[in-house]
């Protein structure tokens, strides 16, 4: 059991910040994130877009704004649990028990959500009976290529994920690479590959189609494709890949007793405290009368939730605010010369 | 104030006075219309505010731009005639835009 001050849910430019925050009032945390990597919605949903609204920062990218993040927590060891679910949060006397789903438990008096919209779960085929088949002969992610070696493959999707697999597993399966349109929206390299490989007859092509049906008791047996004109194809297949990114879902979240109003928790403004005493939400997720969605108002939020959890932590201490400019505790912890 | 109608799965009408310069998402959302989930809040990077235009609307409203298609890929069960309505700001020429809402948006 880890036993730290504050645990941060979400590892995006909020939660980044709060924990930097965190770390120079002199507080312990670590951070808990579904995704497997740094950076939330910035990093998994615009990586290579430019950003023109972070105070001092004209122009960078949600990767470029990740990684100064990431280099601004660089003076404090921060231990990050990443492609781990928070599942469960239940609390004992004082004290916060905090779950994941591959078991890891916290204990901490004070949680903050910085959870975005939720945790990125991989988008699914619209067609229900694929649950039947999932993990089994549907996935949405590739853990060991293997099985799939002399297999027949049926590949969904148009950007690098689907048309990175497609190439890799033509290489010993029989794959069939099927998108709702001609157009893919992978690197240029990999579509060429992608469209030489057809050429060759090592891929076969569907574009314009879409999944309509799933067969197979067992097993799955075939699949039925429907293009814009309404034509019917049946494929024979052992495997079927969808790649369409990811989705945000609420998830556990929902479950832990806190005021949920359209997929946002209300938080006061002081503390950024919830319903629950020692559990906050800052960034996206929280929601107050004027809440704007950006990530400078996560910033501040995260500033004022550290604070909050400073009396929980240490009740028989005060604290005391200071400047990063001036305070040689604050420069000790930043590992900085003081003047 | 411009006439938007919101078909939700269940074939209910929800005919909304939409203020001009929103976007047809941002219409759903303050309405409480529901199935438009708009989880990115407009920046056409999740594809959740997925909508079906209606055919006689759908070469009358401003063409994609570069990135709206991509998303759409994600979005659950795209046709023809699917948008994202976050990109759909709203005017007086589109008084009486009529979308479906899909059964879900993920």
């Amino acid at each position: 059991m880890n036993k730290i001050d504050a645990l941060i849910i979400g590892a995006g430019p909020t939660g980044l910040f709060t924990a930097h925050q965190l770390k120079l009032i002199g507080l312990t945390c670590e951070i808990v994130d579904n995704l497997d990597k740094i950076g939330g919605q910035c990093i998994e949903l615009y990586p290579d877009k430019p950003i023109y609204d972070i105070p001092a920062v004209p122009e960078c990218t949600g990767e470029e704004l990740t990684n100064n993040l990431i280099n601004q927590l660089k003076p404090f060891d921060i231990k990050f649990h990443l492609s781990e679910r928070v599942d469960e949060v239940k609390k004992e006397n004082e004290n916060w028990v905090v779950k994941t789903n591959n078991g890891k438990i916290f204990l901490t008096p004070n949680v903050i959500i910085a959870g975005g919209v939720g945790s990125f779960e991989p988008r699914k085929f619209p067609v229900k009976e694929c649950e039947k088949f999932e993990n089994k002969s549907v996935f949405y992610s590739v853990k060991d290529k293997k099985i799939f070696e002399g297999k027949t493959v049926a590949i969904f999707g148009g950007g690098d994920s689907a048309l990175d697999w497609a190439v890799e597993l033509s290489k010993n399966s029989k794959v069939n690479l099927i998108h709702r349109r001609e157009d893919f929206r992978g690197a240029q390299a990999t579509v060429d590959k992608v469209h030489e490989l057809a050429k060759d007859g090592k891929i076969n092509l569907f574009t314009k189609y879409q999944m309509t049906s799933i067969k197979g008791e067992a097993q799955l047996e075939s699949i039925d494709i429907k293009n814009e004109d309404n034509e019917i194809k049946n494929i024979k297949t052992d495997y079927a890949l969808g790649f369409f990114g990811l989705i945000m879902q609420l998830g556990p979240i929902a479950n832990w007793g806190l005021n949920i109003d359209k997929k946002t928790i209300e938080v006061d403004t002081e503390k950024f405290e919830t319903n629950q005493k020692g559990i906050y939400a800052v960034g996206d997720i929280c929601n107050y009368p004027g809440k704007l969605k950006l990530i400078l108002s996560g910033f501040h939020e995260g500033a004022l939730a550290a604070r909050a959890c400073f009396k929980l932590a240490k009740p028989n201490e005060k604290y005391r605010f200071e400047f990063t400019t001036s305070s040689k505790i604050i420069k000790d912890r930043l590992g900085v010369k003081g003047d | 104030m411009t006439k938007i109608t919101y078909i939700t799965h269940d074939n209910k009408n929800h005919t909304i006075d939409v203020q001009n310069g929103l976007s047809v998402m941002e219409g759903a959302v303050q309405n409480d219309i529901p199935g438009i989930d708009a989880d990115c809040g407009g920046g056409m990077a999740c594809a959740t505010c997925h909508v079906y235009i209606k055919d006689e609307w759908f070469d009358k409203i401003p063409a994609k731009e570069d990135g709206e298609e991509d998303m759409l890929d994600m979005a659950f069960e795209p046709k023809k005639n699917s948008r994202l309505s976050c990109q759909i700001i709203v005017s007086d020429e589109l008084d009486g835009l009529t979308v479906n809402i899909p059964s879900k948006q993920g």
